[in-house]
């Protein structure tokens, strides 16, 4: 193992100085703060500023630079032709920007990302938008397994079929599913929103800590600890208003959908110990 | 969060220590707000519209996840960014229902998050590569 450097840049900003109880970082908003609405090193660009590239003879690392030089240079539209199922494109991401692919995804496409608003004109691959944290990711057509993994936030949506484990590790934002979602949908989700708007495979919910999954169709079987509940008027309109900004709407209505909630068996920090837990479920 | 709490200052006001358990390590167990609480988005600010509108948002996108919390007996907000809590300044007067505290939350983490003094713009200056 290398030995660890005391000029290392960490050093210098104090980190190794700090004391790390684990309990509170102590910071306060400031009432002085200006109203900013972009990250401080994010690009100034101007959303109806358009450029188009054709992508079919380039590799994956110079697709991404050239999306990054074109927002370094003023561009807010951005049009990515034959991307050729390529994996891995349009991630990280950090700005607001309209971002469009005339094409399919390979695997990990727009992971990370970070205020854009992408559509893509096709398919995708595994663990689409896997950790997004804010903007909106619309693909018009299907998805393949664990899409919008370990989500945190935004919208994320797949007008068509998605494969197994949609939104495993969900911790925010919503997953909406035009057509069916595969087995494990929601599996160990911990906050946020997913709506199915076909039918959801076997164990739905799985292990479910926290969170909603909002089912259309039929639901195959739920999994450990995750449970029905009752969705109220705020959730109706809420939902309403989600599915109808993405052109989407509820088979027999808002009211119909079967809400799926955490149990909160798992819950057991008070008392039970790994064995307990079993007998209880 | 804990079922009986209704009273919205219940965690300002109180310890929110309840269980056995909770007293046992002196630190309290689950969120203490409703992490599924959907925004009422009759109760948008100016502000929030504002921001929605420069990022080419029909709504709050990822701010409907954000609510106001607690850390310890301080109203704050969670940043994902750090990790960790940012406090809500004491002269700040809260409104007596928890719809409007989590918009005023959300107006406040876009002001933290975008602001220059942001934690993340040391740690993007030390490690990014390029």
């Amino acid at each position: 193992m290398a030995e660890v450097d005391g000029q290392h840049k960490s050093h210098g900003m104090g980190l190794h100085e700090e004391q790390l109880t684990g309990r509170t970082q102590q910071i306060f908003f400031s009432p002085e703060e200006s109203d900013n609405f972009l990250y401080p090193e994010s690009f100034e660009v101007d959303l109806d500023n358009k450029a188009e590239f054709d992508a079919g003879d380039m590799e994956i690392s110079a697709i991404n630079l050239k999306i990054r030089a074109l927002m370094q240079a003023g561009h807010g539209h951005i049009v990515v032709k034959n991307p050729l199922a390529k994996h891995s494109l349009g991630v990280g991401i950090l700005n607001r920007l309209k971002l469009e692919f005339e094409g399919s995804l390979g695997y990990f496409g727009c992971g990370l990302i970070d205020g854009p608003n992408v559509t893509v004109h096709g398919r995708v691959g595994w663990s689409f938008a896997e950790n997004m944290m804010a903007g909106v990711a619309v693909v018009e057509k299907n998805a393949g397994s664990t899409f919008g993994a370990a989500i945190r936030g935004g919208d994320l949506v797949c007008k068509g079929d998605v494969g197994s484990r949609t939104g495993i590790d969900q911790k925010g934002g919503t997953v909406i599913v035009g057509g069916r979602s595969g087995a494990f949908s929601g599996f160990m989700m911990q906050r946020g929103r997913m709506i199915i708007l076909g039918d959801a495979g076997i164990n739905l919910g799985d292990s479910m800590y926290d969170g909603t999954i909002y089912v259309g169709g039929k639901i195959e079987s739920l999994g450990v600890d995750a449970v029905p509940g009752e969705i109220s008027d705020l959730e109706a309109d809420w939902i309403e208003r989600k599915l109808s900004a993405h052109g989407l709407s509820a088979p027999n209505g808002v009211k119909s959908l079967q809400k799926i909630v955490a149990g909160k068996k798992l819950w057991n920090y008070d008392n039970l110990e790994p064995t307990e837990k079993k007998i209880v479920l | 969060m804990s079922e009986n709490k209704t009273d919205v200052d219940y965690f300002i006001n109180k310890s929110g220590l309840d269980s056995e358990r909770e007293k046992e390590i002196g630190q309290h167990i689950g969120y203490r707000y409703d992490v599924n609480l959907l925004p009422d988005y009759s109760l948008l600010t100016p502000f929030l519209k504002k921001y929605m509108e420069t990022m080419g948002w029909d709504d709050l996108n990822w701010l409907e996840d954000i609510h106001l919390g607690y850390e310890e007996n301080r109203p704050a907000v969670f940043d994902r960014n750090i990790n960790g809590w940012v406090s809500v300044p004491e002269n700040l007067e809260l409104p007596d229902n928890q719809q409007e505290r989590d918009m005023i939350a959300r107006e406040l983490l876009i002001k933290f998050q975008m602001s220059p003094r942001h934690p993340m713009i040391d740690l993007n200056k030390a490690y990014r590569k390029f």
